[in-house]
């Protein structure tokens, strides 16, 4: 098979990521698309790694499902955080950080 | 132990002494401070004892032991180390330092017992002796100039120690900016000798010297008159010795430690210590006795007419290393040691004395109100006239063998050295004068106010204490002198110390009487072995015929000076009004200060003005700096705009970013 149609796959879900992330203003929903478009990139990686027939892809794919798995904790704590706080869920009203 | 290990200990002791002191200030009580410094500075002289016979146990021509504690940086061509030199020049010097110093320590231990910085005073005066060993036992230039720089900061620490008078701290300043032009110079002088040596090591150095010098060449000359910047600004000659008369603003203990018996006589040392290579560039010896020879002349002629006592023994010291100078540039290196040594123990005792006078005048030193101490002081009066008759060179006293063996020697040199000895001799002759003229009035006369009260068994206070130079009112505060004040007669620590320099003054003559023992010279002959210069000594004959000039000039200075202060007391007015010109010369110090003030400080000070309006003010901060904020500032401005706070639109951003560099690379793959 080849390895086009995996690229086209991952490339789909990566956009579909990147345009919720531009899009939705509630922090939870762009942990969700951050989300996807960690795993489009596992996608491509696993399938490169199949093409050339060695681990590193593999491997590589495994160390991004960790760092996935420590910002997604990192970013729910946050948003639980904020709950606590009664801040807006909205990443549009939390700007203070303007120049 | 080694005579070296000793070395290391007569550095450590008032190194210890200071720290103790220094940290323990609050919780040393009364006048321990005091006790703890002297016992610092006496184990230092007992060490610097045992190094002597350490030293004289060992044939005379393995003298010289040098020991290095650590390599502080060895890198190309530089070994930097922490190195001491015992021979025994050092060892001598270390001797007179050490003890000299214990008994002012012990002077001061009562005479300071009324001020309130009591315990900072001992810590300072602890480092002080600190820093002038470890210059006299430095065995490289580079602990040479630390040790030099420690003594001009401990002589600004202690000129300054009233530090709420502003006479004393501008002198402070004064002395202190005037000492580092002189470690400039010294540190100047190393460089050029050092460039061609290539080592820092003293004894390397003088090894080496004939080798990578020729006799007079330009650059060891430079490099020996760039040393002769750092002695004569440490040892106050001309025209660097503006310093001296004003650091008496210090308390007199000071005055008598640092600015008569030992940091001045550091210049002294130095020259002596590079005799090699002085030897090699006669140049720069002949420009060091000259200009030791005026400065006894000139200062000689001041000391006639100031009326601050103080001032008038600092002039007296000035003048007589003047001598020390002029005798060791010239060849007469022990007679000018011999000379230091004598000093050291007459000067001492002299402003020890002057110290018990102004006590009992309530901190007034002016020779204008003294008048009749003889009976209020008996002890002060014995002292300072032991002291006076040891200055002026009278027999049997040890100012007399030692001045003399340097005129003798200069004489005996020949080539126009006697147009130097003559002016030694004139010197002598104002030494005389000027020395008697403050004991006839300070002691002879009619009793002042002061004394009268002391006669009747009280020490004057001042009712409001004042400054005695400004009478500005003062309080008795720290920073300002205590309200108590200490005489001699009453205190038996300035006593036991008054007496023994006393002694010594009368006795130290006899270690060198020509053609009986000699024991100076022989002792330092291992430092001046292949000199030249300290070979040709004058015959014995000869040194007795110098004795007898000598001690002929001194009698005709003291009866000038009976004749004009005691037996027609008219006479001093009469002369100044005869001779006004002259006296306002001497009375104004020659113009010196005026004359560095118009040539260097002015224009220095004009330049500053200068700098500051024009290139300061306009260039540096409206164009460079002003310039750079202004940029920065604007640049910001337009970068803060982009910085809206909406997450979004960075991730768009970022997105966009991302994709254009990825675009490119693709495109340019392909």
């Amino acid at each position: 098979m080849a390895i086009g149609w995996y690229l086209v796959v991952s490339a789909l879900i990566f956009s579909i990521g990147a345009a919720g992330v531009l899009v939705r203003r509630s922090p939870l929903v762009i942990l969700l698309c951050l989300e996807l478009m960690l795993n489009a990139a596992n996608l491509a990686l696993v399938a490169f790694s199949r093409m050339w027939g060695s681990e590193d892809g593999q491997v590589f794919a495994l160390i991004v499902m960790v760092v996935a798995a420590c910002e997604v904790t990192v970013g729910l704590g946050l948003i639980v955080s904020m709950y606590r706080r009664q801040l807006p869920i909205d990443v549009d009203d939390l700007r203070e950080l303007q120049g | 132990m080694a005579a070296t290990t000793f070395g290391w200990l007569v550095l450590l002791c008032p190194l210890v002494g200071t720290a103790v002191i220094g940290l323990g200030y609050k919780r040393l009580p009364g006048r321990s401070p005091g006790w703890i410094a002297t016992a610092a500075i006496g184990l230092s002289f007992a060490c610097a004892v045992v190094m002597l016979v350490e030293i004289l146990d060992r044939g005379s021509s393995h003298r010289e032991l040098t020991s290095s504690l650590w390599s502080y940086a060895v890198s190309v061509g530089v070994s930097a180390k922490l190195e001491i030199l015992v021979d025994p020049l050092s060892v001598f010097m270390v001797l007179v330092v050490s003890g000299v110093s214990t008994l002012i320590h012990l002077y001061s231990v009562s005479y300071m017992a009324g001020d309130r910085g009591y315990t900072r005073f001992f810590s300072y005066l602890n480092y002080f002796v600190f820093s002038m060993l470890l210059l006299l036992l430095a065995g490289n230039f580079l602990l040479l100039i630390v040790g030099w720089a420690f003594v001009g900061a401990a002589s600004y620490l202690l000129i300054s120690f009233w530090y709420r008078r502003t006479t004393a701290t501008r002198a402070g300043i004064k002395a202190f900016v005037i000492n580092v032009v002189g470690d400039v110079g010294l540190v100047l002088g190393t460089f050029f000798i050092f460039t061609h040596t290539g080592t820092l090591d003293f004894l390397q150095t003088f090894a080496a010297a004939p080798h990578v010098f020729h006799h007079d060449s330009t650059d060891l000359v430079v490099g020996c008159l760039l040393l002769l910047v750092g002695a004569f600004a440490k040892s106050a000659q001309i025209p660097l010795h503006t310093w001296l008369p004003d650091a008496m603003e210090g308390p007199t203990p000071v005055s008598a430690l640092i600015h008569a018996a030992t940091m001045v006589t550091a210049g002294v040392y130095l020259i002596a210590r590079m005799h090699p290579l002085f030897e090699l560039a006669p140049t720069a010896a002949d420009v060091g006795a000259v200009g030791g020879c005026l400065t006894l002349l000139i200062a000689g002629t001041i000391g006639l007419a100031v009326t601050d006592i103080k001032r008038v023994i600092a002039y007296s010291t000035m003048s007589q290393i003047g001598y020390m100078i002029m005798g060791v540039s010239a060849g007469a290196y022990s007679g000018a040691l011999f000379l230091l040594m004598a000093h050291a123990f007459f000067k001492a005792l002299l402003f020890m004395a002057a110290g018990s006078l102004i006590a009992a005048m309530a901190g007034n030193q002016s020779l204008d109100r003294m008048s009749g101490f003889r009976r209020a002081l008996p002890f002060t009066f014995g002292c300072f006239v032991i002291g006076g008759m040891a200055l002026s060179g009278l027999p049997p006293f040890s100012g007399w063998f030692s001045k003399d063996d340097i005129l003798a020697y200069l004489n005996h040199r020949g080539g126009g050295f006697e147009v130097m000895g003559i002016a030694g001799y004139m010197g002598a002759i104002l030494t005389a004068i000027y020395t008697f003229r403050m004991i006839f009035r300070a002691f002879f006369g009619e009793p002042c106010p002061e004394a009268k009260e002391l006669e009747e068994g009280h020490i004057a206070h001042a009712e409001v204490p004042t400054n005695p130079q400004t009478g500005e009112v003062e309080d008795t505060d720290v920073g300002f002198p205590g309200p108590e004040h200490h005489i001699a007669e009453r205190e038996w620590p300035m006593k036991i110390a008054m007496g023994t320099l006393a002694l010594l003054a009368t006795v130290g003559g006899f270690l060198q009487i020509p053609g009986v023992d000699d024991a100076i010279r022989r002792f330092l002959a291992p430092t001046f072995t292949g000199s030249a210069l300290a070979a040709a000594e004058p015959s014995n004959g000869a040194d007795w015929i110098g004795l007898v000039i000598g001690a002929a000039i001194a009698v005709a200075g003291v009866a000038v000076a009976y004749r004009v202060w005691v037996l027609a007391p008219g006479t001093a007015a009469r002369v100044r009004e005869r001779f006004a010109p002259l006296y306002r010369l001497f009375v104004n110090k020659w113009y010196f200060d005026e004359l560095i003030d118009l040539t260097i400080v002015r224009p220095v000070a004009w330049f500053g003005q200068v700098q500051d309006t024009v290139l300061d003010r306009t260039l540096v901060v409206n164009v460079i700096t002003g310039g750079a904020v202004t940029a920065v500032g604007a640049v910001s401005a337009a970068v803060r705009r982009a910085q809206t706070g909406f997450v979004r639109y960075y991730v768009a951003l970022m997105l966009l970013g991302i994709s254009g560099v990825l675009i490119y690379f693709l495109a340019s793959a392909s």
